[in-house]
């Protein structure tokens, strides 16, 4: 059995993994919240949320709060099951072998 | 060279986990110094209730006037003004060395949560100042705070969880010894924010 067989290639970038972990213990972040965390530029940020849109295991829910729109993203059910498996992967890479 | 690398991975997401969820950059230092502030104000006030009145060890009745009442108040209010500067400002410095907001979602949020069971405990406890029942005072403000302390700590610190039970035991404790809430406070607000502010101190902000 090969060790790796569970590491996710989604996640296998360290903004993407950023993104998911914020998720995860957040009900939801909006798009400022996530560029804040993680430091990174608007266009990086945008392509790795629609990356992880596309898979599925991100939901885009678009709303407004007075005039300003506002984008805010969660993690759906797949999202969540996917990543718990990562980290179950990466534990076992580290810990176990 | 892989395991690094994955090993890296695992202690980033925790901490993302930690700062996009906790405000992390409560100062431990400010908690030390509002139970200092405390220990100031219960000496105050204690020469204004008690020695002023000579009446001995039977605290169960006193009679207080309308200018010594402001003045309590006063000694209250200048407690709590001192200790909410102090802890902002010291944590406006924490944050700055963690180079970190001291004004973003996580601190926003842990003020919501803070400040709902203590605005709603003040109102209570204004309404029996109103109506010129100060007996449960004492009790209640400790039994509210402390309830606030429990439900900030899930935004912040986990320690402040500790202290809140705490003083929830000391304000319930206060009722069974009601006209003796000038020392349970002076153990509530002062010793055990001074105690848990060091522990926090010691456990969070020197490193």
């Amino acid at each position: 059995m090969s060790l790796i067989e569970n590491i996710n290639k989604a996640f296998d970038h360290r903004i993407r993994l950023g993104i998911m972990s914020i998720l995860m213990v957040n009900e939801y972040a909006d798009f400022n919240m996530l560029k804040e965390l993680l430091g990174v530029t608007d266009g990086n940020l945008a392509s790795h949320l629609k990356a992880l849109e596309k898979v599925e295991y991100i939901a885009i829910e678009k709303l407004f709060i007075g005039r300003k729109p506002n984008t805010r993203y969660s993690t759906t059910p797949l999202g969540k099951k996917e990543f718990e498996n990562h980290i179950k992967a990466l534990e076992r890479i580290i810990y176990k072998r | 060279m892989e395991q690094q690398k994955y090993l890296n991975d695992l202690s980033e997401i925790k901490d993302l986990m930690t700062k996009s969820s906790r405000f992390i950059s409560l100062s431990g230092l400010s908690g030390v110094l509002a139970g200092i502030y405390a220990l100031i104000g219960a000496y105050l006030a204690y020469n204004i209730i008690y020695v002023k009145q000579n009446i001995g060890d039977d605290y169960k009745t006193i009679v207080l006037y309308e200018l010594e009442m402001f003045q309590l108040f006063g000694i209250a209010f200048a407690v709590v003004a001192l200790s909410i500067l102090t802890g902002v400002f010291l944590s406006w410095k924490k944050a700055k060395r963690n180079k970190e907001k001291l004004w973003d979602h996580s601190s926003k949020r842990l003020v919501i949560n803070f400040a709902i069971p203590l605005a709603t405990g003040g109102f209570f406890i204004l309404s029996l100042i109103e109506k010129e029942s100060y007996i449960f005072v004492a009790p209640l403000t400790l039994v509210f705070y402390g309830l606030a302390c429990v439900n900030a700590s899930k935004y912040t610190l986990g320690a402040i969880r500790y202290l809140g039970i705490t003083l929830i035991i000391i304000g319930l404790a206060c009722v069974w010894n009601l006209g003796y809430g000038l020392f349970f406070w002076v153990l509530g607000f002062g010793v055990c924010h001074i105690i848990y502010g060091t522990w926090m101190y010691f456990k969070y902000d020197k490193n």
